[in-house]
Parts: C-alpha cells; sequence; structure tokens
C-alpha cells in the first residue's frame, strides 16, 4: 500500500482552513455539518479505506478528488450509509450529522437529510412528475395534490429543469437525454429538502454542456444545502468547490481550501497529481 | 477444378442443405401440427361446440362448453393460487435474502420441482385432496396445477427482478424509502413487463397439462357443481374423447385440441406484445 506516513494523514485537516478569519476578508467560519472521524472501511477482507478523517462546512461545496479506486466514492457512500446495502461491506469510525452519530439516526430519516446524486442518471421508469414526487411520497412531506404539484415545480425550478419539462411532466423520464434526467435526479433529491447533498461523480456520464449547467447549478444550490461533490475531474474541482480533499490510494493526503490545494499543495502526492504527473 | 476442391464444395453444400433441412423440419412442426389439427377438427367447430354440452355417445352434435369454462375455472384458481405465492417467493430470493443457503435450497428446490413429472403432480395433489375429501373435485385439479405454476414463477419473476441495476434500488433508498417501499414501489414496477410475460406463458404451459387433472378434477360430462364436483377440461375432454370407439367424438377431440392450441398461441403473442412494448417504452 501507500508508504504516507501515518503523521501525514493525522495532521490532513491543517491549520490553514481556519485562518478565514485572518485573511481580514471573511470573519465568520461556516460551521461544521458533517464531521467524519477515523474511517476504515472493507469490502469483506480488502480495505478500501483507511482512517480518513474529514469537516464539510455548512453552505460549502467541498470537492473530493483523486484517482479512479482511491476510495472517494466508496467514502460518500458510507455518509448516507447506502453502503450497508453492499454484502460484506464494514465500516469503522464515526460520522456526526450536526454533532449526531448517524448510526443512531434512523436510517430513512439519515437518507431524507442527506441526499444522493449518482454517477449515471438513474430516474425511476415512472413519468417526470412522479420521479420527483417519489420522495416527497414516500416521506409524507407533502399534504394534498396541490402542495405536492408545488413541491415538484419548485424542485424542477431549483434544478433548472422547469422550462424544459414544464409541457411534459407526465412523459416517461426515459424520453429526457442523459444531461436532463441527471438534473431529473438531482431535482428528486432536492424534492425531500436535505441539508445535505451529495454528489457522485454527476457528471461523468454527461457532455460538457450537460456538465456546465450541473456546475451552474450546485453554485445556485448551496445557499441551501451542504455540497459534497466526487470527481475525477481536476478542472470541475478547482471551478465549483470551495475546500477539496485528495484522495489516494484509500486515504486522504490533504484537505484544504481548494485554492491552496490547487496554488500551494503542501504534500508531494497532490502536486503530482494536479499537475498531471498520475492519475 | 481439382478433386479436393470439388470435395469440399460437395461437402459444404451437403452439410448447408442438412443443417438447412433440419431448421425447416424445427420450425414447420408447429405449422404441420396446426394444419392437421384444422384438416381433422375445423369441421366439429361451430357456434354449438362453444354452447352446447356434450353428448352421449353415439349421438351426433353437442359442444364442449362445460369443458372451454372448466379449463378456464382450474386455470383461474391455480393463478389465484399459484401467482401470488410465486412472485412473492421470487421477490424474497431476488431482494431480500439472495445469498443465503436458505435461498439457495429454494431455488434448488423450485428447479428441481419444475422438473417432476406431471403424473407425479397429479397423485399427489389426489393423495392429499381428493381422497380425504373423498371425491374428485375441481378444487384438486387447480391446486395441481398451481403447484406446477409455483415454481415457474418463482424463477421468472427472481430472474426478471435481477435484471433490474442496482442503480434503481439505490436510487430509491438514497431517497429515505424502506427497502420493502423501494422494492414495491421501484424495483417491482420497474420489472413489471417481465414479471407479466412470464405468468402469462406459466399459465398457457399448465393449461395444456393433462396427467395432473386425470384422477383430480377428473371429468363431467354435465357443468361442474361448485367447486368440489369433478370438472370437465379441455386437455381430459381431449383424451376421454380421442380414445372413444365414436367417429363424431374424434372429430371433437381435434377441435378441442385446436381451441386449446390456438388459446396457448394467443397467450404467447400477447406475452411477447406486452414484452416488445416495454422494452420499447425503457429505451425511447
Amino acid at each position: 500500500m501507500s508508504s504516507t506516513p501515518e503523521s501525514r494523514v493525522k495532521t490532513a485537516i491543517p491549520a490553514q482552513i481556519l485562518p478565514q478569519a485572518s485573511d481580514g476578508v471573511q470573519t465568520d467560519l461556516p460551521a461544521v455539518k458533517l464531521k467524519a472521524t477515523g474511517i476504515n472501511f472493507f469490502y469483506g477482507a480488502f480495505q478500501a479505506l483507511f482512517d480518513v478523517s474529514i469537516e464539510f462546512f455548512e453552505n460549502r461545496i467541498t470537492a473530493l478528488i483523486g484517482p479512479s479506486g482511491c476510495g472517494k466514492s466508496t467514502f460518500i457512500r458510507n455518509l448516507n450509509r447506502i453502503n450497508e446495502t453492499i454484502r460484506g461491506a464494514r465500516c469503522e469510525g464515526e460520522i456526526l450529522l450536526d454533532g449526531e452519530n448517524i448510526l443512531g439516526i434512523d436510517v430513512t430519516q439519515l437518507r431524507r437529510r442527506v441526499g444522493m446524486v449518482f454517477q449515471r442518471p438513474n430516474p425511476f421508469p415512472k413519468s417526470i412528475f412522479d420521479n420527483v414526487a417519489y420522495g416527497v411520497k414516500i416521506n409524507g412531506l407533502a399534504r394534498g395534490k396541490r402542495a405536492l404539484e408545488e413541491t415538484v415545480e419548485k424542485s424542477l425550478r431549483r434544478a433548472a429543469l422547469w422550462d424544459e419539462v414544464k409541457d411534459q411532466l407526465h412523459k416517461s423520464a426515459y424520453a429526457l437525454s442523459g444531461g436532463q434526467q441527471q438534473r431529473l435526479c438531482i431535482a428528486r433529491a432536492l424534492a425531500v429538502d436535505p441539508q445535505v447533498l451529495l454528489l457522485d461523480e454527476p457528471c461523468s456520464a454527461l457532455d460538457p454542456i450537460a456538465t456546465g449547467k450541473i456546475e451552474d447549478l450546485l453554485f445556485t444550490l448551496k445557499d441551501q444545502c451542504t455540497i459534497v461533490i466526487v470527481t475525477h475531474n481536476m478542472q470541475q474541482a478547482g471551478r465549483v468547490s470551495d475546500y477539496t480533499g485528495f484522495f489516494l490510494l484509500g486515504r486522504l493526503i490533504e484537505f484544504n481550501k481548494t485554492g491552496v490545494i490547487f496554488r500551494t499543495p503542501a504534500q508531494k502526492e497532490t502536486e503530482d497529481y494536479i499537475t498531471g504527473r498520475f492519475g | 477444378m481439382n478433386a479436393r476442391l470439388l470435395r469440399r464444395k460437395v461437402i459444404n453444400a451437403v452439410m448447408l442443405a442438412l443443417t438447412g433441412l433440419c431448421t425447416a423440419v424445427t420450425t414447420s412442426t408447429l405449422f404441420v401440427i396446426l394444419g392437421y389439427l384444422v384438416w381433422n377438427g375445423a369441421s366439429a367447430i361451430d357456434w354449438d361446440f362453444f354452447t352446447k354440452l356434450p353428448l352421449s355417445p353415439g349421438e351426433t352434435g353437442g359442444g364442449m362448453a362445460n369443458a372451454i369454462v372448466g379449463s378456464f375455472q382450474i386455470l383461474l384458481l391455480a393463478a389465484a393460487v399459484g401467482i401470488p405465492v410465486g412472485v412473492a417467493a421470487g421477490i424474497y430470493l431476488a431482494e431480500f435474502n439472495p445469498n443465503s443457503v436458505f435461498s439457495f435450497l429454494v431455488r434448488y428446490t423450485a428447479d428441481l420441482l419444475n422438473g417432476v413429472p406431471s403424473i407425479v403432480v397429479g397423485i399427489f395433489a389426489w393423495g392429499v385432496v381428493v381422497v380425504p375429501m373423498k371425491h374428485f373435485s375441481a378444487l384438486s385439479g387447480g391446486l395441481a396445477l398451481a403447484l406446477m405454476l409455483i415454481p415457474i414463477t418463482v424463477r421468472t419473476t427472481e430472474q426478471f427482478l435481477k435484471d433490474v441495476p442496482v442503480s434503481m434500488r439505490e436510487g430509491a433508498l438514497a431517497l429515505g424509502a424502506s427497502k420493502w417501499r423501494a422494492v414495491a414501489t421501484v424495483v417491482v414496477p420497474a420489472a413489471r413487463t417481465g414479471i407479466l410475460t412470464g405468468l402469462i406463458l406459466g399459465v398457457a404451459r399448465i393449461a395444456g397439462e393433462t396427467a395432473p387433472l386425470l384422477f383430480t378434477a377428473l371429468n363431467n360430462q354435465f357443468w361442474a357443481k361448485g367447486w368440489s364436483a369433478p370438472i370437465a377440461s379441455l386437455p381430459v375432454m381431449i383424451y376421454t374423447h380421442a380414445i372413444s370407439p365414436y367417429e363424431d367424438w374424434h372429430r371433437q377431440a381435434w377441435a378441442a385440441g385446436l381451441v386449446l392450441l390456438a388459446l396457448v398461441l394467443l397467450a404467447n403473442i400477447a406475452a411477447r406484445l406486452i414484452l416488445s412494448r416495454g422494452a420499447n417504452a425503457q429505451r425511447s
């Protein structure tokens, strides 16, 4: 495995993040929304994550980057406990949502608060309307038809899809293009009003124009929720995120403000990766 | 052209002709059977055949209305028992416990049950239903066919559910659905055209079973008096009419065969249409 010394991992959350106050620009520190400590993760006997500790700040976008197979997707799939559905999967360590251990929260409640958008668009074989309404219905969040319609419209607007689909809400979701399907999945996730939105390489199956639309969308969403986006596209991380974490071989090598990671990375591996020397 | 090349060409032509011939035999069998049934039975199919009861041996005319209705009654009972059990077990195998030893055993048992000779299923139903009740009945016939339907339904349901991508399940779970909710509202609907097709084909397959009915539903020359009385069915009617010495009954046996085959073919065509329409809807 990696030769990364233990000490580096321990100091993965450096003090530079905090001195926002000393920049003189921004004095209010963002609150910690999600905090993971000492995460080890196993697929059967295979260990995929090693002692990962990281914090995600409220109303900020955090990008997790790293080469394929580095564990970044595996990591965020622990944040809404969707990894529990995989046979032989085991997670050690502690994850706190607003200071509360996520293992103590009912899993369906947790997933309502921590939404997820997957790598490939996965609309249900239902109409556009029913896709967005799904989470609202199963969680009993809307009272009456009128409220449901309003929530669906609001969610589609937030996902910047409303104008394209407002006349065909009752068509199959499969009639949409790939980029529209992914925005539909974002609308579906937003409809239950999550506090955190996890995006697992949401643009990897999309063309640059569709990717651009989703990136624009993330900016408008961060006022309302905390966003964690996994991407193997470094330009994307640089464009959209406030903070960036770099994963390599199952370890969090470095975590800092995005500007710092891309301009003055502290670790040799991070520098090698962002300058394109490997990966 | 030298001799070797000629030989190779001849062998090639012969083999091509042989495989072509076998293909033709395979595909034409259906049409030969259909043609033979029409040739022998079409003359006995008239309005009376669908509306009248069989007459006494020796009399000319009459129909098989009771057998047609009886077949539907038995199939209805078989479907009412077999489909819920089979679909639920298929859902369990595919969604709730796919890798346990228990599921492995259930799967294996279903496959074995599928291979049990239908006459054995018949004698089993005779032993557990007919003997205690002390008479033949529609009920026992329906249960015998349900027994044959269950393993088919279990395996096709499981198969079509397994074809639903994992991402669909994760999508539902990630929105806060419970496991059961995700299965009931997303996974099963996603597989519904496939499951429905499997059900139609399963029912069509048991529609022609004769052996399980011979000593359960028995037969009846009249309308059945309820579920606990013997009841007529097309396959058994074909059997009793075909082994009789009467020319007119023979023609009616052919006609019954034609009707039965037509029903099964229609069910198959319907299933294919449903499946292809479902596939188109997913693609577009």
